[in-house]
């Protein structure tokens, strides 16, 4: 059976590569068809508000390698509640609809469940 | 046991040494790294490019001799790489670069050879990662 993979993006959208280029790794684990999670916590929760204008920063925008991850199936999506909280992101209205909200406490438990784990 | 070590950070970063110390214990302990896999900022580590001050330690020269020398599976990712203008010979005539900074033992490729070498491995170690 294939190893699982859970990737820990901590990383707001526009600090630089980071964040895509963990999406990218959730994204080819999809197209090889391995089980992979992916688990937003801290800044990376930034990437999940919904109607950012990535050209006002001059980049590309996020949010269609983020409405990939279904039709790679990746459908395994976590946030951490306590980082939205902390950062005045609501969890009802994130970009990416169908994400499980996790307190702090169940993460410890998510990671476990993974053979594997990545955090960028 | 077989460890596949993936590297995030660049060449002068603590984690990038750590990496490297991890990397040889591993086989002096007589385990297996089936392959090293240099993401990210980690692609600097592989460039020749790199110049050290004499006195200070030159970390993409001990990565190319230890790869080297153990004849192990050095991966870049391209994507990575391309955006930090890490380029072999191929990519630089490809994209009509002047400089090419990676060579041998390393080899430019995607992003598969991570899940690859994720599947193969006992263990994935990552250094450098947020």
């Amino acid at each position: 059976m294939a190893k699982s993979l859970l990737l820990i993006s901590r990383q707001a959208p526009w600090s630089g590569p980071g964040a895509r280029e963990a999406l990218d790794i959730v994204l080819a684990g999809g197209a090889f068809d391995l089980p992979i999670g992916l688990l937003f916590l801290d800044d990376g929760v930034f990437q999940l508000l919904a109607g950012q204008n990535a050209r006002t920063v001059q980049q590309k925008d996020l949010s269609a390698n983020l409405q990939a991850l279904p039709m790679f199936g990746v459908e395994d999506l976590f946030v951490c509640a306590d980082s939205a909280e902390e950062r005045g992101v609501a969890t009802d209205a994130l970009a990416l609809g169908e994400i499980k909200v996790l307190s702090a406490a169940h993460i410890a438990q998510l990671i476990d469940r993974y053979d594997q784990v990545i955090t960028l | 046991m077989k460890f596949a070590i993936a590297l995030f950070s660049a060449a002068h970063a603590p984690s990038s040494r750590r990496a490297l110390l991890f990397a040889q214990a591993a086989l002096a302990g007589g385990h297996e790294i089936v392959r090293l896999f240099f993401y990210q900022d980690g692609v600097y580590n592989a460039s020749s490019s790199v110049v050290t001050p004499q006195d200070e330690q030159d970390l993409p020269r001990q990565w190319r001799t230890f790869v080297s020398d153990h004849q192990l599976d050095g991966v870049v990712c391209i994507a990575a790489a391309l955006r930090r203008g890490a380029l072999n010979d191929e990519e630089a005539q490809r994209y009509q670069r002047s400089a090419a900074s990676v060579e041998a033992p390393w080899a430019l490729s995607g992003l598969g050879q991570l899940h690859d070498a994720i599947q193969d491995a006992d263990r994935l170690i990552c250094f450098g990662g947020a």
